[in-house]
């Protein structure tokens, strides 16, 4: 009985608490949630706000008291900040988000170098020099309903990053003082990146800010565009650093990966791209005669050796697969092959055709094995073909020879 | 004397061979326009007899544990000379025996040969048209490959809907909550073992049975023959049937042979069970009419749930169909059957090609 009355009490006690903290007036939210335009802030909209979610209330960046309702909520004497100006804003953000002591309260793996970060990009410059148009904080994250960049609803999710960026950096109006192109978005969006984050959803695909930092934002300059395309193309870039392009580019005055490749509509990289073709980007700088024109046709030639002597086990592989025979094993080698063309594709990258023939070689070693277990396949198809027909034959005549057996003695009974 | 004649003689005079074979000699078959169905039975048979013996030579090679099986049937089927013929011949020879089994079923509804004194007759046969399928099911399990694990998942996911006992039923099948290599080996277990002691004891029955009482005359034969004594004929089943059916064995080996050769059975990729089960998963064709027919009962039927309903009403309907020989009795219901008979055939046959087409 006790046991029932103290949880009774319980119950009413939290029951008591709720409400008492969902009655608790806010004056803000009462007249802000009845204003139009920019000042329109309503209950629901803050509840989202990842702020709101960790206890901070409007007072928390415009000072202030909502508790009140009257003018003594607007005291500036007591605090009152009201509207945050553009130029205030990082400043303001920083003072929480820049204080590791005061986050690790709410997020400990949050970092707290946005603010200093900000400082050195491109936008935090121009906004120090007086620049009121450059993006501050709330232009990317929002304000009022900011969300956690997890949030896919969120500005700065990584399938909305480049939207957000195209804000500004699309507008050609708006841009038109800084003198810089505006169709970096278009061009993403045509890319091989565009397609693998949004189409294929694959988060780890790069946006604007996977090259050119988020609060750090800034171009990379043509000394550093190698580095930058290296966080996720190891590989490639560490060919590139050893090859002799290397240094012929930075004498050039070329950025690395860009100079071939491009960059905001940078597409799926094909053959094409190599050898002495008028596709080839190799005869941009290189002419024939010369040990590089030489070293493109001869890549192309062999990886494109080895993609046709695929195709030719593929297909074999295939037509023994129809016919009922059993070739997972060769088609689980044929894969290997596979890997070692995506392994000479990568080589290229050294611009040299010897290590590229190697990465070939051990393909077409494959593919020539797996070519033979086609044929072997469809010899074997052949062979139990002819064995059936043998089989069929030798039945035909039984069946025959005992009708006719059947026959005889029905005959004598 | 010829060797041949000796050794019958010697068998004779031990085991009295003649007067153990006189009843073979005196049985008759009855020729009339229906005969050539009197042949399913046999067939039938004879398809068993293949499964036995393709069945004990993949036991060779065949090894029972989820990590081992694909391996060993591909091993089978691409190292082992003539590995590949054997597992195609079992498995075609499988789905033949399981036709001409419900062919023969059929033939016995619609000649009504299952009357009266044969009705034990038909008991044992259906009862052996349960357990082919029960090899069917048990015997689709054991390569370990994507279709036959996910399709055994939602196959004992249904068995585990039956009220009441279906979650025990379920975990037994199973050996557990979920479809592992304890599944693996209790079905590799039910297929080489305790079905084919069980179907080895039926088939005895069934034969006994049939040489006891004889082939029937189709009940619309029988009145013509009473009319018409003179037009009554008659074949000795040996040799004059056996040596037809042996006619009829030797062209289901031939169309079992070009099956194989043309069309050998195929392996997939092997089982992977933390995999998401691919679309359009379906069960052997001879499941399909009902797991189609689950599929379009919608999920509630008032207070009750549409699949329990479905499994009930296929149980009861399986239980029914069992015990048709007792319900046969005035013309009324012996319409009634014939009606019945027809409406499965053809709602199974339409079920069957839709649960083909649907995806």
């Amino acid at each position: 009985m006790w046991r029932n009355r103290s949880l009774g009490a319980i119950f009413v006690l939290i029951i008591t608490v709720a409400l008492a903290q969902a009655q608790q007036p806010n004056s803000c939210v009462d007249c802000h949630s009845a204003l139009e335009g920019e000042l329109h802030v309503t209950q629901e909209q803050f509840a989202q706000d990842i702020h709101a979610q960790k206890g901070l209330t409007c007072a928390s960046c415009h000072g202030g008291d909502p508790s009140k309702t009257d003018d003594s909520a607007m005291s500036k004497a007591a605090g009152f900040k009201g509207k945050i100006e553009r130029a205030g804003v990082p400043k303001l953000c920083g003072s929480c988000h820049s204080d590791p002591a005061f986050m690790r309260q709410y997020n400990p793996s949050l970092r707290t170098d946005q603010f200093s970060q900000y400082q050195t990009s491109i936008h935090g410059k121009r906004q120090a020099a007086g620049d009121t148009k450059v993006a501050v904080c709330t232009d990317c994250h929002g304000v009022h309903d900011l969300r956690p960049a997890s949030d896919t609803r969120s500005k700065v999710h990584p399938l909305n990053i480049a939207t957000t960026c195209s804000r500004c950096h699309a507008d050609a109006e708006y841009m038109a003082t800084y003198k810089i192109p505006t169709n970096q978005f278009a061009d993403y969006k045509t890319s091989v990146h565009h397609e693998a984050l949004v189409e294929r959803g694959d988060l780890s695909a790069p946006t604007c800010t996977t090259c050119h930092g988020n609060h750090g934002a800034t171009p990379p300059g043509v000394g550093s565009v190698a580095n930058v395309c290296s966080t996720c193309h190891v590989f490639q870039a560490q060919l590139f650093e050893a090859s002799p392009h290397k240094a012929a580019f930075a004498s050039a005055g070329l950025p690395g990966c860009v100079t071939c490749h491009s960059n905001h509509g940078i597409s799926k990289p094909s053959d094409a791209m190599l050898g002495t073709s008028a596709h080839s980007v190799c005869t941009n700088c290189h002419t024939q005669g010369d040990a590089g024109y030489k070293a493109a046709g001869d890549m192309q030639q062999q990886i494109s050796g080895l993609e046709t002597s695929i195709v030719r086990s593929d297909r074999i592989l295939s037509q023994a697969e129809s016919s009922g025979m059993e070739v997972s094993q060769p088609r689980l080698e044929l894969d290997q092959a596979r890997d070692a063309l995506t392994k000479a594709r990568v080589t290229v990258h050294t611009f040299a055709a010897h290590p590229v023939r190697a990465d070939v070689d051990s393909g077409l070693k494959i593919t020539t094995k797996t070519y033979g277990e086609g044929e072997g396949a469809l010899r074997e198809r052949d062979y139990r073909r002819t064995g059936l027909g043998m089989s069929l034959v030798a039945i035909v005549f039984v069946v025959v020879a005992l009708r006719l057996y059947i026959k005889e003695i029905e005959k004598n009974q | 004397m010829a060797p041949l004649a000796r050794v019958r003689n010697w068998l004779d005079e031990r085991f009295g061979w003649d007067e153990l074979l006189a009843p073979l000699r005196h049985k008759t078959v009855p020729i009339h326009r229906y005969s050539y169905w009197y042949f399913l039975g046999g067939i039938t048979l004879f398809l068993f007899g293949v499964q036995v013996c393709t069945g004990i030579l993949l036991l060779l090679y065949y090894r029972p544990s989820a990590n081992e099986a694909f391996e060993s049937v591909q091993y089978l089927m691409t190292q082992v000379k003539f590995g590949w013929l054997v597992r195609s011949v079992h498995s075609w020879a499988a789905n033949l025996m399981i036709l001409t089994a419900f062919l023969h079923m059929f033939s016995v509804v619609f000649l009504r040969a299952y009357r009266k004194p044969r009705e034990l007759t038909w008991v044992s046969g259906m009862l052996l048209l349960f357990l082919a399928m029960g090899f069917g099911f048990s015997g689709y399990l054991l390569p370990w490959n994507t279709l036959a694990f996910f399709a055994t998942k939602v196959g004992t996911d249904i068995a585990g809907q039956v009220p009441f006992v279906g979650h025990r039923t379920m975990i037994f099948l199973r050996g557990g909550e979920e479809v592992t290599g304890a599944t693996l080996s209790r079905f590799f277990g039910f297929h080489v073992a305790v079905l084919p002691g069980l179907t080895t004891l039926l088939v005895g029955v069934h034969l006994l049975l049939i040489q006891r009482f004889g082939i029937s005359v189709p009940a619309r034969i029988e009145p013509e023959w009473r009319e018409l004594p003179q037009e009554k004929r008659e074949m000795r089943f040996f040799p004059s049937f056996l040596l037809r059916e042996l006619m009829a064995w030797y062209i289901a080996l031939g169309v079992l042979g070009a099956l194989a050769a043309f069309s050998p059975w195929g392996l997939g990729t092997k089982a992977d069970p933390f995999a998401p089960a691919p679309a359009g998963i379906k069960p052997e064709w001879y499941f399909l009419f009902m797991f189609q027919t689950l599929k379009l009962i919608p999920a509630k039927l008032g207070l009750l749930d549409g699949e329990v309903v479905g499994i009930l009403t296929f149980s009861l309907a399986g239980l029914i169909w069992l015990l048709v020989p007792f319900l046969d009795g005035t013309k009324r219901t012996q319409r009634l059957v014939t009606g019945a008979a027809m409406f499965v055939v053809a709602y199974m046959g339409m079920m069957t090609a839709y649960g083909y087409v649907a995806k």
